[in-house]
C-alpha cells in the first residue's frame, strides 16, 4: 500500500534568465516503512525533491500525497534532517529537541512524559550524555546525531534527510549508518534519503532511486536492494549480489548519467604589470 | 542560567579585566599621558587664565567635592531648622496645618551628574523600547523595509541641535498638567537623546534579522511554530549579536547628545554644569570644565562597559570576542 505518493511533480524556479525547470514529472510511490534513497549528480534536483515532499518549495505541476490526503506546506509529520544539522546554536542539545517535542506534543503529552521523550530519543542516538551542550561544544558527528533525534522525535509519518552524513568524515559516516539501522530496526520509519555515496545507498536502501542530470532531472532507474536485514558491512564486502548492486548504481551514474564537468582550469599565468620604472611602449 | 552561574561568570570577568598582565599597558598609557598633559598645560594662556593641568583639575575636583557636601549639610540643616519650627508651631497650636517646605539649593556637580544619568538611560531606554520591536519587523519584512527605509536614512544623521526646538516647543505644548511627574526639561532632553539614538539599534536590529539562516527559518517552518514562539526562538537569538552591537552605538551617542542637548537647552545635567562654569568664567572655571570633561568621558566608558558585561552574559555565541 502506498504511504507516501509523489505525483508528476514538475518544478520551475523563476530566474532573471526566464524559469528554469529543474524537476520534470518525477513520480514514485513508497510504502510504509521503506527506506528509499535517492542518488544523482551534484545539482540534479535530488534537494528540490526533499524540499517538494516536505513542503518548504511548491511544485509547479503535480503534488504529494500522504496516505491518499495531498499535503500542502511544511509540517513536523514530514520531518527534515538538513545536511549541516541546522541546530539552533544558542540552545543546548536538550533544548533543541524540546522545541520540537513540545510544539508537537503540546496537550498531548505531561510534561514528565515529554521529557521521558526527548530523553529516550536523544538515548536513540547516543547523546544524553551531552544533554547540556550547546552545538558549538560538540562534533559535527554528534550534531548530527542531534539533528536526527530531534526529527526522529517528532514522530514523523515519513523521515526527510538531506546528506544526512555527507560533512562527516569516513568513520564517523560509518559509526551513524550504524546507528541509523539500528533506530530503523526498531522504529520502522519511511524514509527518503539523499546521498552520493554509493556505499550507504545499498546498505540502508530498501530501494534506490537514481536520477537523472538536469535541467528538467526525473527518474532514471530504480534498484530494489534485495539483501537480508540486519546489513553488516563487513559481511557485505563480498557478497555477490551487494557487488551487483553497487556495480549497477555506479554503472548508472558514470555510464549512463556521465556528467561532463567542467574542470575548472587553472587561471592563465597572466605577466605581472611592469614596474613604473620598466614602463615599455606597448 | 541560573543567578549562581551568572555571578560566577560576572566575577570571571571581572577577574579577567583587572589582572595585573592586562593593567601594565593601560596604566602606562594612562601616565604619560599625565605628564604631557601637565608639561603641556602651562604653555596654554588663555584670558581666563593657564590652560589646567592634572593638578589644577585634581583641586578642582576635591572643592567640587567639597561643595556637594556643604550643599547636603546645609539642606539636612534646613530641613531641621523647618522640623523645629513646626514642632514649636504645633506646641501653640495643636490644630495647625504643618508646612513642609522643599529646599530649594543650587544642584551641585554630583546632583547633575545623577541627573543626566537618568536622563540619558531614560532616552535610550524608551529608544531601545522602540527600536528594537521596530528593527525586527523591518527585518522581518521586505516591504515594511522598503517602506520605512528612506524616512531612517533621512533622519539618521541629523544632529541633536536641530531636534531640541522642535522638541522642546513639543513638550511645552502637549505636556499640560498642573501637577508634573516629570519636569519639562527631563523630558525634552530624554525625547532627544531618543530620536537621535534609536537609529544604529534600529538599523543593527533589523539587519540581525534579515541575516537568518535559511535552514532555521527551515526548522522554523517544519515545525510550524507560531509567530510568537518563532520570533522569540528563532528570531530573537539569532539577531542578538547584532542587537547589542546597535544598542552599544545607540548608548554611546545617546550620552554624547545628551550633554549636547544640556548644554544647549539649558536643561539640568552635566552639559548645564559646563555652560554655567563657562558663562560664569572665574578663575577656576577651566579646572572644573576640565573635571567635567574627564567625568562625562568616564561615565561613557563605564556606560559601555556595563553594556558589555550584559552582552557578555547574554550572548550565546561563546567564540565571539566582544570588545
Ligand atoms: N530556489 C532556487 N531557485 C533557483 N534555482 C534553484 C533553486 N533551488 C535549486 N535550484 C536549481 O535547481 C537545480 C537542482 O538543485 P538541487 O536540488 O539543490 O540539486 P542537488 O541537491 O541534487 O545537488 C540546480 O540547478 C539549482 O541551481
Ligand atoms: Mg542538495
Amino acid at each position: 500500500m502506498t504511504h507516501l505518493d509523489i505525483s508528476k511533480v514538475s518544478i520551475e524556479f523563476p530566474t532573471p534568465k526566464g524559469p528554469f525547470k529543474a524537476l520534470d514529472n518525477v513520480s514514485l510511490k513508497i510504502k510504509k516503512g521503506e527506506f528509499v534513497s535517492l542518488i544523482g549528480h551534484s545539482g540534479c534536483g535530488k534537494s528540490t525533491v526533499l524540499n517538494i515532499v516536505a513542503g518548504l518549495y511548491d511544485a509547479t505541476e503535480g503534488g504529494i500525497l500522504l496516505d491518499g490526503k495531498e499535503v500542502r506546506g511544511p509540517g513536523p509529520e514530514r520531518a527534515v534532517v538538513f545536511q549541516n544539522h541546522s541546530l539552533l546554536p544558542w540552545l543546548t542539545t536538550y533544548q533543541n529537541v524540546e522545541l520540537a517535542v513540545k510544539q508537537v506534543f503540546k496537550g498531548r503529552k505531561t510534561k514528565k512524559d515529554m521529557h521521558d521523550w526527548i530523553l529516550h530519543n536523544l538515548d536513540l542516538v547516543q547523546m544524553t550524555h551531552a544533554m547540556d551542550k550547546r552545538p558549538a561544544e560538540i562534533s559535527g558527528g554528534m550534531k548530527q546525531r542531534v539533528g536526527i533525534a530531534r526529527a526522529l522525535s517528532m514522530e514523523p509519518s515519513v523521515l526527510l534527510m538531506d546528506e544526512p552524513f555527507g560533512a562527516l568524515d569516513a568513520l564517523t559516516r560509518a559509526h551513524l549508518q550504524d546507528s541509523l539501522m539500528d533506530i530503523q530496526k526498531d522504529l520502522n520509519n519511511t524514509v527518503i534519503m539523499i546521498t552520493h555515496d554509493v556505499d550507504e545507498a545499498v546498505l540502508l536502501s530498501d530501494r534506490i532511486v537514481m536520477m537523472t542530470n538536469g535541467p528538467a532531472a526525473s527518474i532514471g532507474e530504480i534498484l530494489s536492494v534485495d539483501l537480508e536485514r540486519p546489513r553488516n558491512r563487513l559481511e557485505l564486502a563480498d557478497n555477490p549480489k551487494y557487488v551487483q548492486y553497487r556495480a549497477q548504481v555506479l554503472k548508472f551514474l558514470y555510464e549512463k548519467q556521465r556528467k561532463v564537468e567542467p574542470i575548472t582550469q587553472p587561471k592563465k599565468v597572466t605577466p605581472t604589470p611592469p614596474d613604473h620604472d620598466e614602463k615599455v611602449a606597448s | 542560567m541560573t543567578v549562581q552561574s551568572a555571578y560566577t561568570r560576572l566575577f570571571d570577568i571581572l577577574k579577567d579585566s583587572f589582572s595585573i598582565k592586562k593593567c601594565l599597558f593601560p596604566l602606562l598609557g594612562i601616565i604619560v599621558f599625565l605628564a604631557l598633559w601637565h608639561s603641556s598645560a602651562n604653555r596654554i594662556q588663555t584670558s581666563l587664565g593657564e590652560f589646567p593641568g592634572p593638578v589644577v583639575v585634581y583641586e578642582q575636583w576635591n572643592s567640587l567635592v567639597a561643595d556637594h557636601v556643604e550643599e547636603r549639610d546645609k539642606e539636612t540643616a534646613f530641613f531641621e531648622r523647618q522640623e523645629i519650627r513646626n514642632a514649636k508651631k504645633l506646641v501653640k497650636d495643636p490644630n495647625y496645618v504643618v508646612k513642609e517646605r522643599a529646599y530649594t539649593g543650587k544642584p551641585t556637580f554630583f546632583d547633575q551628574i545623577f541627573t543626566s544619568l537618568y536622563t540619558v538611560l531614560a532616552g535610550f531606554g524608551l529608544a531601545s523600547l522602540i527600536a528594537i520591536p521596530l528593527g525586527i519587523l523591518i527585518g522581518l519584512n521586505g516591504h515594511v523595509y522598503s517602506a520605512l527605509n528612506p524616512i531612517i536614512q533621512i533622519f539618521k544623521p541629523v544632529s541633536p541641535l536641530a531636534w531640541l526646538p522642535l522638541v522642546t516647543m513639543v513638550v511645552s505644548a502637549s505636556y499640560v498638567t498642573d501637577d508634573p511627574i516629570f519636569a519639562k526639561s527631563f523630558l525634552t532632553s530624554m525625547f532627544t537623546v531618543t530620536l537621535c539614538c534609536m537609529w544604529p539599534t534600529l538599523i543593527n536590529t533589523a539587519v540581525g534579522v534579515a541575516a537568518i539562516e535559511q535552514d532555521l527559518l527551515n526548522v522554523s517552518k517544519v515545525l510550524r511554530l507560531n509567530w510568537i514562539t518563532h520570533i522569540s526562538k528563532i528570531v530573537i537569538p539569532s539577531a542578538i549579536p547584532m542587537m547589542f552591537t546597535g544598542l552599544r552605538l545607540s548608548l554611546g551617542i545617546a550620552w554624547m547628545v545628551l550633554i549636547a542637548a544640556e548644554m544647549l537647552a539649558q536643561n539640568p545635567g552635566l552639559g548645564k554644569f559646563v555652560w554655567d562654569e563657562f558663562q560664569n568664567g572665574s578663575s577656576n572655571s577651566l579646572g572644573r570644565i576640565m573635571v567635567a570633561v574627564l567625568v562625562i568621558g568616564f561615565i561613557g566608558f563605564l556606560l559601555d562597559r556595563v553594556m558589555l558585561m550584559i552582552q557578555r552574559l547574554s550572548s550565546w555565541d561563546k567564540t565571539q570576542v566582544l570588545r
